[in-house]
C-alpha cells in the first residue's frame, strides 16, 4: 500500500511544468492576441506597461522571494533609460554631431563620458553591466554589512533620490529638469513607423518573457530556496553555515538589471526618460504593481505592473487627479487586506480544492485501514 | 568667518526644522516599527494650517502662536486617525506600514491639491519676527532665531516628558521592552497611541515652522520625509541623543556643502556621506544593546 502522503511531498508532474505552461499561455497572449486586438496607439500604451513589468518582474524577486524593499529601482531603471536615450540622442545628431539640447544649454561642448555611447554596442553592454556592477558594490556594502529591514528600505529611497537630483543639478549634460526627449530613430528604424512601434512592442514582450523564464527558473533552483530561507530566518541561514549576503546579492544585482532593461526600453516606446520617472515617487510607483499581483508570485508582479498601468492611462485620462487617490487607495487596500496580492487569493482557492482533495485521500486511507 | 557663522546660523536654522520632523518619526519608528511615510503630509498639514490661521486672523500678532497649537493638533489628530484605523492591524508587518502610509502620504497630497490648488501659497512672516538680530558682526533673520529657539524648545519639552512624568516612564518602558511593560500593567496600545500623537503633533509643528522659511505646496513633505529618515537611521532608531547629533550633523554639512557646490549636488554629496556613515555604523550613532539577533 502507498501511502497517501507521497503525492503531497512531491510536486506533481503538472505542478512542475505549471509555469511552463503558464507562460507559454502568455507567450501567446502577448504575442499574438495582443496585436491583432489592439489598436496602435492601444499597442503601444501595452509596450510603456511591459516596461514596467519587466522592472517588476525584479522587485518581486528581490522584494517577495528575498524580502527585500527595493524602494530604489527608479535608479536602475533610469541607469538603463538614461543610457538609451544617450545612445540614441548622439545616433540622431549624426557621426560626428553633439545633441541637440546641449547646445540650447550650453556651450556645445560634449563631455567625454558621453563619447562611448556613440557605440551601439557599447550601450547595450552598459544598460547591463552599469547597473548591475552599481547593484553589486552597493549590495555587498550592504548585505556584508548586514544593514536589512527598514534601514536597507530608507538607503535605496535615499539613493534614488540622490541619482534624481544629480539629474535635476547638471542641467548641460543629462537635459536636466526635462529629461532626454524627442529621438528620431532606433539602432536605425525610425520610430515615426507605425511598423517599427510594432516592433518595439514585440521586443518587450519578448524580454519580458525572457525575464520571466529567468526567473522562475531562479525561483525553482537551490538559490531561490536559499533565498527564501533568508527571508524568512536569515540568523538560522547563518548559523547552518552559509552566508545570507549572497543569495541577496544575486536576487538584488538580477533585479537591478531588470529595471535597467525595463528603462532602456522604455526610452524609445515612451520617447522620454526624465528625472520624473526616477525618482522617490516613480520608484515606490513600480512597487504598486507588484504589490497588487502578489509579491512572492512569479506572474503576479508582472501582470499587476501592467494592470496598475493600464488603470494609470485610463484614470488620468478621464479626470486628473483621481489616479493619485486611486494610487493612495490601493496601497492601503492591498497591503492592510490582501498582502499577498491577487495571486494569494488564487493560491487560497486552490489550496480549499486541495484541502478537499487532501480531505478525500484521508478517507479513502480510513477506509483501507478499517478494511 | 563672518561667512563661517552665517552658514553655521542657516545650517542650525535648517537642522532645526530637520529635527522637528525626524525627531517624531524616531519616537514611533523606535517604539512601534513603524515607518511612517505620511509624517511628511502631516508636516504639510502644520504648513497649511498656517496658512489657513494667517488669513483667518489676517496680520494679527497672534496668528502664529495660534498656528502652532493648532498645528500640533490637527498633526497629532491625523496620526491617531492613521494609528487607529490602518497601523493597528499591521504591527507584525513593519516594513509593509512604509508602503500603506505612502497610499496615505498620496492622497493627502492630492487633498491638498484639491483644496488649496497646486500653486505654492505664501504666509506672510508676522511683524514681530521680520528684521534682523545683529550677533558676531553678522544679522541674523528673527525667523530663523525662533525656529531654532522653538525647536530646542519642543525637544527640551519632550526630554522632560520622557524623564519627568508618567507617560515618559510608560513610553520609555515600552521601548526597552514591551512585553515586561505589558506585564506590569501598562496599557501598551494606549501608549502607542499617545506616542503617535505626540510625534506626529511635532510634524504639525514642524510644518508651521518651516512656512515662516518659504512658500508651502502639496509636495512639502516628500522634500523632507527622505532626508528626515535619514536622520532617524543616522542617529539610531529610536534614540533621541542620536537624532539630535544627526540633525545638526546633516543640517550644517549640507549647509556648508551648499556654498562649495550647488544646491542639489550639495544634497547628492550629503547622501553618499550618509551611505558611507552607515558603513561603519549600520545601526547609527547610538545604539541600544541587546542580546537579540535581529
Amino acid at each position: 500500500m502507498t501511502s497517501p502522503r507521497t503525492s503531497f511531498a512531491e510536486p506533481t508532474r503538472f505542478a512542475k511544468a505549471g509555469p511552463w505552461i503558464a507562460l507559454a499561455v502568455l507567450a501567446v497572449a502577448l504575442l499574438v492576441i495582443a496585436p491583432l486586438a489592439l489598436s496602435p496607439f492601444r499597442l503601444g500604451l501595452l509596450a510603456k506597461y511591459l516596461c514596467y513589468a519587466i522592472a517588476a518582474v525584479g522587485i518581486g524577486l528581490a522584494w517577495g522571494r528575498g524580502g527585500m524593499l527595493v524602494l530604489g529601482q527608479g535608479m536602475y531603471f533610469g541607469l538603463g533609460g538614461y543610457a538609451m536615450a544617450m545612445h540614441l540622442k548622439l545616433a540622431d545628431a549624426g557621426p560626428n554631431g553633439i545633441p541637440d539640447f546641449m547646445q540650447l544649454y550650453a556651450d556645445g561642448q560634449m563631455p567625454l563620458w558621453w563619447e562611448p555611447f556613440r557605440s551601439p554596442l557599447v550601450t547595450l553592454a552598459a544598460i547591463v553591466l552599469v547597473p548591475g556592477l552599481l547593484a553589486t558594490i552597493l549590495g555587498l556594502a550592504i548585505f556584508k554589512r548586514r544593514i536589512k529591514g527598514a534601514y536597507f528600505a530608507i538607503l535605496s529611497q535615499a539613493l534614488t533620490a540622490a541619482f534624481a537630483l544629480l539629474l535635476i543639478g547638471q542641467v548641460k549634460t543629462t537635459g536636466g529638469f526635462n529629461g532626454l526627449n524627442n529621438f528620431r530613430g532606433f539602432f536605425g528604424y525610425s520610430l515615426y513607423d507605425p511598423a517599427n512601434k510594432q516592433m518595439l512592442y514585440l521586443i518587450a514582450a519578448g524580454v519580458l518573457l525572457l525575464s520571466l523564464a529567468l526567473v522562475a527558473h531562479l525561483q525553482r533552483s537551490r538559490f531561490g530556496e536559499l533565498l527564501i530561507a533568508t527571508r524568512d530566518a536569515e540568523e538560522r541561514v547563518r548559523f547552518l553555515g552559509q552566508d545570507p549576503a549572497f543569495p541577496k546579492l544575486l536576487a538584488y544585482v538580477v533585479a537591478a538589471v531588470l529595471a535597467a532593461v525595463g528603462g532602456a526600453l522604455y526610452v524609445p516606446i515612451v520617447g522620454i526618460i526624465s528625472p520624473d520617472d526616477v525618482g522617490v515617487v516613480a520608484s515606490i510607483g513600480l512597487i504598486a504593481g507588484v504589490a497588487l499581483g502578489g509579491r512572492a508570485s512569479l506572474f503576479g508582479p508582472a501582470l499587476g505592473a501592467i494592470a496598475v498601468g493600464y488603470a494609470e492611462s485610463t484614470l488620468s485620462e478621464r479626470f486628473a487627479g483621481s489616479w493619485t487617490y486611486f494610487q493612495g487607495a490601493l496601497f492601503v487596500v492591498v497591503l492592510l487586506l490582501l498582502p499577498g496580492g491577487l495571486s494569494s487569493v488564487l493560491a487560497k482557492a486552490r489550496e480549499a480544492a486541495g484541502g478537499r482533495r487532501l480531505r478525500r485521500v484521508h478517507a479513502e486511507a480510513g477506509e483501507v485501514a478499517a478494511a | 568667518m563672518e561667512t563661517v557663522v552665517a552658514q553655521v546660523f542657516t545650517g542650525l536654522s535648517s537642522a532645526s526644522v530637520l529635527l522637528l520632523v525626524a525627531i517624531g518619526l524616531t519616537l514611533t519608528f523606535g517604539q512601534m516599527g513603524v515607518i511612517n511615510m505620511a509624517h511628511g503630509e502631516f508636516l504639510m498639514a502644520g504648513s497649511y494650517t498656517a496658512f489657513v490661521t494667517a488669513s483667518i486672523l489676517r496680520g494679527s500678532a497672534l496668528s502664529l502662536p495660534v498656528a502652532l497649537v493648532v498645528g500640533f493638533l490637527i498633526g497629532g489628530l491625523l496620526g491617531i486617525a492613521l494609528e487607529a484605523t490602518i497601523l493597528r492591524w499591521m504591527y507584525d508587518r513593519p516594513l509593509d506600514t512604509l508602503l500603506v502610509t505612502f497610499g496615505v502620504g498620496l492622497i493627502l497630497q492630492q487633498l491638498a491639491r484639491d483644496i488649496f490648488g497646486a500653486p505654492a501659497k505664501e504666509v506672510s512672516t508676522p511683524t514681530w519676527l521680520s528684521g534682523t538680530v545683529p550677533i558676531l558682526g553678522y544679522g541674523f533673520p528673527v525667523t530663523r532665531l525662533f525656529i531654532i529657539a522653538l525647536s530646542a524648545l519642543c525637544v527640551a519639552g519632550l526630554f522632560a516628558m520622557l524623564r519627568l512624568t508618567d507617560l515618559g516612564r510608560r513610553i520609555r518602558a515600552t521601548v526597552a521592552n514591551r512585553d515586561l511593560a505589558e506585564s506590569l500593567g501598562i496599557s501598551t496600545r494606549r501608549t502607542d497611541r499617545t506616542t503617535f500623537f505626540i510625534g506626529s503633533g511635532l510634524a504639525g509643528v514642524a510644518g508651521v515652522a518651516l512656512t515662516l522659511l518659504g512658500s508651502t505646496g502639496p509636495t512639502v513633505g516628500t522634500s523632507y520625509i527622505v532626508e528626515a529618515f535619514l536622520v532617524v537611521v543616522v542617529g539610531g532608531i529610536g534614540q533621541l541623543k542620536g537624532t539630535i547629533l544627526a540633525a545638526l550633523g546633516i543640517g550644517i554639512g549640507r549647509s556648508f556643502l551648499e556654498s562649495w557646490t550647488s544646491g542639489s549636488m550639495a544634497q547628492v554629496l550629503m547622501l553618499l556621506a550618509i551611505v558611507a556613515f552607515l558603513q561603519i555604523r549600520p545601526q547609527g550613532i547610538f545604539t541600544t544593546t541587546t542580546r537579540s539577533l535581529a
